[in-house]
């Protein structure tokens, strides 16, 4: 999929690390591998590959992973 | 008879079973020891105003209500459907029943596959889950695909606990899990799920192909099985659709076109309009050839991440290959008239290809808002100086 990417800079995918909780479950969910975890806590490692699906806001426990998509 | 009918078919096929359907009658179904079951083994769970689904082979009974036991072999029937959808012939009508469905024998301990009623899912799921005992919870997505379906909110957590309690999985297995597709948790949040029905959501892998091996590895999902793909096959298999949606506005375009075609020294002209007509109707089928075929197939090796100038490059590239060939027809003799209809095939390839954002799997909505307003003044500005200069050059 790395060689298939849309437009850079656009997301609007934040994430807070003082409310990570370091779950994985956004790794998990990601279906672009946005996320990796690294010493108990999420990190995004690919923020252009960011499709705002919102799989990872949505399952996210502390409510620490926001993004807030246009009308598209 | 008896002998008549083994002497007609001697080749012991249908011997017995002729035997059989000449014994069978209400008296005797009990008492011979060699007669198979009922003719329609399914004769007990028909009910007057209800059909048997076809895929259906049977009823498991469980400590809640018997569950439809479904087969992993399509049908040809359904093959036919499966094309027929795929072409975008009544794709928004094609549903299952929603609720509990099984595979093979599952028992208390079998795992339980969250899935959507869009028929075209549910067959794609069970055609790869041949040989599995499993438990398959059909959501009611209102016919849609689990991915888009849960970025629309049917295929969601609410609906979920809902089909959760309704098929009283509590009692039907003891593990108090489910497995819903990775792709489904756009719209499920697996903490609020287990608070409002006891049941632990485990996202299984994007494609059911990978099911086996996820269930294989304990539950277990590779990162490949994590990631969406978009392949070659994966993008031309979108292609009807995308053709069958543009059909009806590229005939309004057309009827445009004629029209527009006629308009010249003599006011309207009939056979001028279907003359110069066709040759920009050309121009339009090229558009749409470019905008909706050529710019999905080839999608990555097209330059630029902007759907809409990929759009303009394919465009560019086939209107300019077929322009050559036009300019020997007499109508499109002025330099005038080959750029309108130029700026006609880019203006409806890049539209065409922008409105193909909406089927992939890699496009954020803020990149094609982006996208969107950086192009569509470009498109529209386009097509107007193509209507300007195809009247122009008609004087």
């Amino acid at each position: 999929m790395y060689d298939q990417r849309y437009i850079d800079d656009v997301s609007s995918l934040v994430l807070n690390p003082e409310e990570c909780v370091g779950c994985g479950l956004c790794v998990e969910v990601c279906p672009h591998r946005v996320f990796e975890l690294s010493d108990k806590k999420a990190k995004i490692v690919d923020f252009n590959a960011c499709i705002e699906c919102g799989a990872c806001v949505n399952n996210c426990p502390t409510q620490a992973i926001e993004v807030t998509p246009g009308v598209g | 008879m008896k002998t008549d009918s083994n002497q007609s078919c001697n080749k012991g096929c249908c011997d017995e079973s002729n035997e059989q359907i000449k014994g069978f009658n209400s008296s005797n179904i009990s008492i011979m020891p060699s007669m198979r079951p009922p003719l329609n083994p399914m004769a007990e769970y028909e009910k007057s105003g209800y059909e048997l689904c076809s895929f259906v082979e049977n009823f498991v009974q469980t400590d809640a209500d018997p569950v439809p036991k479904i087969k992993t072999h399509l049908s040809k029937k359904d093959i036919f459907s499966t094309i027929k959808v795929r072409c975008g012939i009544k794709r928004h009508k094609y549903t299952v029943t929603p609720g509990l469905y099984c595979i093979g024998n599952p028992d208390k301990n079998s795992e339980v596959l969250v899935t959507a009623n869009f028929k075209l899912t549910f067959d794609h799921v069970r055609s790869q889950l041949e040989g599995l005992d499993v438990w398959i919870l059909v959501l009611d997505t209102k016919g849609v695909n689990v991915w888009c379906a849960a970025s629309k909110g049917t295929f969601a957590t609410d609906e979920l606990v809902r089909q959760i309690k309704r098929a009283s999985l509590e009692k039907i297995v003891s593990h108090h899990r489910v497995i819903v597709p990775q792709l489904g948790a756009t719209g499920v949040s697996a903490k609020k799920v287990k608070k409002d029905s006891g049941f632990r959501v485990v996202y299984g892998p994007i494609r059911a192909s990978d099911i086996m091996t996820f269930l294989k590895n304990d539950r277990k999902a590779d990162q490949k099985m994590r990631m969406v793909t978009f392949t070659f096959s994966e993008r031309l298999i979108l292609i009807p659709v995308e053709l069958n949606m543009v059909m009806k506005p590229a005939f309004i375009v057309l009827a445009i076109i004629l029209l527009l075609s006629g308009i010249g020294p003599g006011i309207f002209s009939f056979s001028v309009a279907l003359s110069r007509g066709s040759i920009a109707a050309a121009a339009l089928f090229i558009g749409v050839f470019t905008g909706a075929v050529i710019t999905p197939a080839l999608l990555p090796y097209i330059p630029f991440k902007a759907f809409a100038i990929k759009g303009i490059i394919t465009g560019v590239v086939f209107a300019l290959a077929t322009g050559f060939m036009l300019t020997t027809t007499p109508f499109v003799s002025s330099m005038t008239s080959l750029t309108s209809l130029f700026l006609l095939t880019i203006a409806i390839s890049s539209f065409l290809a922008m409105n193909f954002t909406g089927a992939t799997p890699l496009t954020s909505p803020s990149g094609v808002e982006k996208e969107m307003k950086m192009f569509i003044p470009v498109q529209l500005l386009s097509l107007a100086t193509a209507v300007g200069f195809w009247i122009y050059s008609a004087f």
